[in-house]
């Protein structure tokens, strides 16, 4: 099938899209957009989390006909330009990076708490990232990333 | 004692700059093992046995062959050279011949224009199997009456220790059996690469791995080619945690491009990652200890079996870590230790964070609060008392011969304030059981738990442990700039950004570029054993050492007159339109084997200690526990990356605090029944509690900078620590790990 989606701004189409693809799939492999991640494929990880019309979802459980017509987000689109996200610099500066292959999708699932919630208190904030799993770092540094994004 | 550096470069060693792939990392931009894309590429995958033990009586891969879209299907007949792999003896088939020996065993490839294509042909090949009993009990398996997995027996490897009385005797004596269940690695980027066919007749291979040399080394043997024509560059590495030492996708990818001509892309998704990694050793550990009334241990004797699974992988180094860190950071002058590792048909297994020692840290510390009980001692009393420290001699008769401050890391946990009672307003999220909202405070208690660890740094037992450095040093756009270029893998840990710092602190210069890792430079050794900041960081240094011996030379020529130090502008100045390059191989200094007979020797070139203190709240009526809180303190040497340090606490404090309460592989007659994150639980933020840290800083003057591998030590006590937490708040005795609800609750007893 063809499939058109706007994907951060950009009205796109892939085709030859197989109908078991995933959203994850077509915007990796498809749309040169390899930046959502692909740690689990199976809803638990969170590290494809993209917007999707405007809510965080998994990619990896949403059918990419699902998408159809939709706008879709993704980590690639947070930043203008060469200005990093508030969110993106503070996982830098906090050191919230380690591999990074959870980065992606946490940046997304704190992008979206901060839009919700401009100061989040400690339990907001594990609540919201409570999906996404990271195994480097013990979250720590993760969470003084949300707290100084939500100073800036 | 420190080697001399100059303290006050900005972003060099002890400072704390962002990472150089930071930014690509958070705009998605960072290309990992997974994300490779190359024109024309073809995508593999693997056919895996799904039966522990069988022999293979015929395998038929016609109907694969004719899916349209497929185009090679592989068997160990297109194996072009030995069909063996393995990192210490090589012993396990690149693809089956004649017989699986675990679950999950590769049999067969296939390469396609779509992964889908490629996972429908791979159910379309049909194997003929002969199912036969399986033996999955590691202690049965080395027993007299075991029927043989391999030629030679079941015993991978046997280490005894004995030093001093053998029968001794003391006042007060507890035994205990232990056991650990098997802990994955459960690194978030799935095994990946691309492999390249070139025109010469090699491949190119972009990996996610922790030794570029030792892939490169068993893909030419399996390929029958010359190094030279096997080359591999590091691609993006989503973590490692010791699962990405031993083999997955590199030689059948490189199979596959070969074979078809065209590159081929392999990625594992999450259940075939869980097959396709070796784990954590489960073991078996049987212990006593005898002690004087006042606490003073008299002798230690053990006992331990760690289950290797099907293939030998790094099974002979962990056991040698299990024994000879076997009795824990303690002075005791009577040991006896005897460690088995095993071939069975579970899942094979290797190395994981903290490798041996922490399936004895486990059993030592939880023999340790039974003696503190049976003597009403307080459990970081009795251990204080018995604390070893500088100059310590360890049962393999090694002195310590650097800073060992147990004593110190025992009292920054204890003395720090516990964290308060939740009285507040009720936050589920702090509860056991979380947003599940089984109970507001009712049938919970509280309780606290003390642990300490010891690791061994660096590779051991006489193994030739080095790292190569290659520093080009040119002038651009008026300033000095720096590549530095080893083989040494960034899994995530932040090497290349110590990398950076040091040459920066050396050579006194700001641009410092990271060259990417490949084999085109020489050896850099394994990123495990908490190894590269040591001995890549010593390679660096060396590196700029001789880069700095040069420009001094260069400098007497230009100057005139013979100079020390010299500013950016200088460098300038003698450089012109030089370049310099310069290669060196480091190595620490040398250990010993084990004395065959009584495990004795210089084993171990240096050894790292943490303490934690974890404070828990258990849900006695449903079994669930919430971790509060879990203290740190470790000793490194010499922060290098004050940033970095903490990163690694956390977490390494993390994974030990999921092998304590949620983490194992299921495995019955062994086959693997969780191999998902649905099933396979790691922590999650909600799990994960505040991890308060004091870092030490005391030099051992036989490391560069002092410093000493961080990356391990946090893993070992933080697991025996938060269950003596749950054994303090339930007085239950807590024998396995992970604990689960079912042995806090009466619906099923601990195993011992
Ligand atoms: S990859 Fe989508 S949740 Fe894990
Ligand atoms: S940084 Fe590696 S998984 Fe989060």
């Amino acid at each position: 099938m063809r499939l058109n989606v706007t994907v951060n701004g950009e009205a796109r189409q892939a085709d030859d899209v197989w109908e078991g693809e995933s959203l994850l799939y077509v915007l990796r492999e498809r749309l040169g957009l390899p930046g959502s991640k692909n740690a689990c494929e199976q809803g638990e990880c969170g590290s494809c989390t993209v917007y999707l019309d405007g809510t965080p979802v998994c990619s990896c459980l949403v059918a990419a006909g699902q998408a159809e017509g939709c706008e879709v987000r993704t980590v690639e689109g947070l930043a203008e330009g060469d200005q990093l996200d508030r969110v993106q610099q503070s996982f830098v500066d906090a050191g919230a990076v380690q591999c990074g292959f959870c980065t992606p999708g946490l940046v997304v699932a704190a992008h979206d708490l901060l839009k919700r919630v401009p100061n989040p208190s400690d339990p907001e904030i594990r609540e919201a990232l409570a999906g996404n799993l990271c195994r480097c770092t013990g979250y720590e540094k993760i969470l003084d990333a949300v707290r100084l994004a939500a100073t800036r | 004692m420190t080697s001399p550096t100059r303290e006050t470069t900005k972003g060099g060693v002890g400072d704390s700059p962002l990472r150089p792939d930071g930014t690509l990392k958070v705009r998605g931009e960072f290309a990992y093992s997974s994300d490779l894309w190359h024109e024309d590429m073809l995508w593999g995958a693997t056919l895996r046995s799904p039966h522990p033990y069988a022999r293979i009586r015929s395998v038929d891969i016609g109907e694969a062959l004719k899916v349209p879209g497929v185009y090679a299907v592989l068997t160990h007949n297109d194996v072009p050279g030995t069909n063996l792999y393995g990192l210490e003896h090589p012993d396990q088939p690149v693809l089956a011949v004649d017989v699986v020996r675990y679950h999950g065993e590769s049999i067969a490839l296939v390469a396609a224009d779509h992964p889908e294509t490629a996972r429908r042909a791979i159910k379309k090949i049909k194997v003929d199997y002969e199912v036969l009993t399986p033996i999955t009990d590691a202690e049965a398996a080395v027993g007299p009456d075991a029927p043989a997995l391999h030629n030679g027996g079941n015993v991978v490897r046997k280490v005894h220790i004995e030093r001093g009385d053998q029968h001794a005797t003391a006042d007060v004596v507890v035994s205990g059996v232990y056991e650990v269940g098997m802990q994955d690695q459960a690194f978030l980027g799935p095994e990946s690469g691309l492999a390249i066919p070139a025109e010469d007749g090699g491949v190119d291979l972009y990996v996610a791995t922790q030794w570029l040399h030792v892939d490169q080394k068993q893909i030419c043997f399996a390929l029958d080619l010359p190094t030279d024509k096997v080359r591999l560059t590091l691609a993006g590495v989503g973590g490692a945690f010791g699962g990405r030492e031993d083999l997955s996708i590199q030689v059948h990818a490189c199979l596959l491009a070969l074979h078809t001509g065209k590159p081929v892309k392999m990625v594992y998704n999450r259940e075939e990652s869980f097959y396709g990694h070796v784990h954590r050793h489960p073991a078996k550990l049987y212990y006593e200890h005898g002690a004087d009334r006042d606490g003073t241990l008299r002798y230690v004797r053990c006992r331990i079996y760690l289950d290797g699974g099907a293939y030998a992988s790094s099974t002979p180094a962990v056991v040698a870590n299990a024994a000879t860190l076997g009795i824990g950071p303690y002075n005791v002058d009577n040991v006896t230790v005897d460690c088995w590792g095993a071939y069975t048909n579970n899942p094979p297994c290797g190395a994981m964070r903290g490798f041996g020692a922490v399936q004895a840290g486990f059993a030592y510390e939880s023999q340790m609060d039974k003696l503190a009980a049976a003597l009403g001692i307080d459990p970081v009393d009795v251990r204080v008392r018995n604390a070893m420290s500088e100059g310590s001699v360890m049962p393999t008769g090694q002195v310590v011969d650097s800073a060992a401050p147990v004593e110190e890391l025992l009292r920054l946990v204890k003395e720090r304030p516990l964290p308060p009672a939740t009285d507040g307003p009720l936050d589920l999220t702090a509860m056991p059981g979380g947003v599940s909202n089984t109970t507001h405070g009712e049938g919970v208690v509280r309780g606290v738990g003390y642990a300490v660890g010891i690791k061994n740094i660096c590779f051991s037992e006489g193994f030739d442990d080095y790292s190569t450095a290659r520093l080009r040093l040119q002038v651009i756009n008026g300033e000095p700039a720096a590549v530095i270029h080893t083989a040494a893998a960034e899994v995530g840990q932040g090497l290349v950004t110590i990398q950076q710092q040091i040459v920066r602190t050396e050579l006194g210069i700001d641009q410092v570029t990271v060259h990417p890792a490949d084999t085109t430079v020489g050896n850099g050794g394994s990123t495990s054993a908490s190894r590269q900041t040591y001995v890549t960081g010593g390679a660096v240094k060396a590196v700029c050492e001789a880069v700095r011996e040069k420009l001094l030379k260069l400098a007497v020529a230009r100057f005139g007159e013979p100079r020390s130090e010299l500013s950016a502008p200088d460098v300038v100045a003698v450089l012109g339109d030089d370049v310099i390059e310069e290669t060196v191989e480091w190595r620490h200094r040398p250990t010993t084997a084990l004395d065959p007979d009584t495990g004795q020797g210089f084993a171990h070139v240096q050894y790292g200690f943490a303490a934690h203190r974890a404070v828990v709240d258990v849900d006695v009526d449903l079994g669930l526990v919430k971790v509060v809180e879990l203290a740190c303190a470790q000793d490194v040497g010499k922060a290098m990356n004050p940033q970095a340090v903490l990163g690694q606490i956390h977490g390494g404090s993390t994974q030990g605090l999921g092998l304590a309460v949620m983490e194992e592989i299921q495995v019955s007659g062994g086959k693997v029944r969780n191999p998902s994150f649905t099933d396979y639980l790691i922590p999650t933020v909600l799990d994960t509690p505040p991890m308060p840290v004091d870092v030490l800083e005391l030099a051992d003057p036989h490391a560069p900078y002092g410093l000493r591998g961080v990356g391990e030590p946090p893993t070992i006590s933080s697991t025996p620590a938060v269950v003596a937490a749950i054994r303090a708040a339930t007085g239950l005795a807590l024998t396995r790990v992970p604990v689960r609800p079912e042995h806090l609750t009466d619906t099923q007893s601990p195993s011992a």
